[in-house]
């Protein structure tokens, strides 16, 4: 897995717990502030607020809940997200991956769609210790 | 049943107004309603206005989905009214095509196609 960028969120701007559904509005209602704030578009708003808004219920939904951080990468003109769990982590993750696999009933979509959706993503998952993904919007 | 989603008769059809901070919990009341004012007014139509909505993701794609199914089963069809163009094209990159219901460009417009029949 490839090392995090050394200045991922380098500012951070603010921290939640991920526990309900409840949260994973919040955390990405606040990315999509902190990206209208700085004249992202309307487009790349609803993009990154969506990939955000799949990978904060995946925390919830699979992980048992975790920890949501957002911050500035001002260096590189990126808003940084990261969502962290110590739940049972993802033991295939290029199965995870693809659109159409889901242990939960659900579309399956949610992980590759969030990759899509962001303008740089990163998952890295330990098998029964939990799973971080980083996802970053240029701004 | 709490104030954030909202069903309104409008002529031959059940408006659903979906709020943006929409819960599991509340889904679930919804679905409840949603299903017995169909049965109890015979409606033709469920019109899902989601202009609150900031982004659809799969969980509100599926409640969505579930929805036009609900009204499927009692022989009403489903129109998606009030979709912002972002979250079409970003519902597009998800892969979520929303198979079981029409899009209608508005109320008005959903209203005038279940007119027709
Ligand atoms: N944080 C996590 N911890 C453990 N497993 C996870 C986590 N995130 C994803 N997974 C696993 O990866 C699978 C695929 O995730 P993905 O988000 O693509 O689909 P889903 O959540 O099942 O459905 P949806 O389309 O509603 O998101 C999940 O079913 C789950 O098994
Ligand atoms: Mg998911």
């Amino acid at each position: 897995m490839a090392e995090p960028q050394p200045d991922f969120l380098h500012k951070i701007l603010q921290r939640i717990d991920l526990k309900t559904g409840k949260d994973a509005v919040q955390a990405r209602q606040v990315v999509a502030r902190e990206l209208k704030a700085r004249g992202v578009s309307a487009l790349r708003v609803t993009r990154f607020a969506t990939a955000v808004s799949e990978i904060a219920r995946n925390v919830i939904v699979h992980g048992g809940g975790g920890h949501f951080t957002v911050g500035l990468n001002a260096a590189t003109s990126y808003l940084d997200v990261e969502c962290r769990d110590r739940g049972r982590g993802i033991p295939d993750i290029d199965q995870a991956m693809k659109d159409g696999f889901t242990t939960a009933g659900g579309l399956g979509r949610g992980l590759g769609g969030a990759k899509r959706l962001s303008d740089r993503f990163e998952i890295e998952t330990v098998p029964g210790q939990g799973t971080t993904v980083r996802m970053s919007a240029k701004i | 049943m709490s104030g954030v989603a909202s069903i309104h008769l409008v002529e031959n059809a059940l408006l659903v107004s979906i709020q943006d901070d929409v819960t599991d919990t509340e889904i679930i009341d919804l679905q409840d309603a949603l299903s017995n004012r169909i049965a109890d007014e015979n409606v033709d139509g469920v019109i899902v206005d989601i202009s609150a909505l900031e982004i659809v993701d799969t969980f509100v794609g599926r409640v969505i989905a579930q929805l036009a199914g609900i009204s499927r089963l009692l022989a009403a069809e489903t129109y998606v009214v009030g979709m912002r163009p972002a979250v079409a094209v970003t519902l597009v990159e998800l892969g979520m095509y929303l198979p079981q219901t029409r899009t209608a460009l508005s109320l008005s417009h959903a209203l005038a196609q279940l007119r027709r029949g």
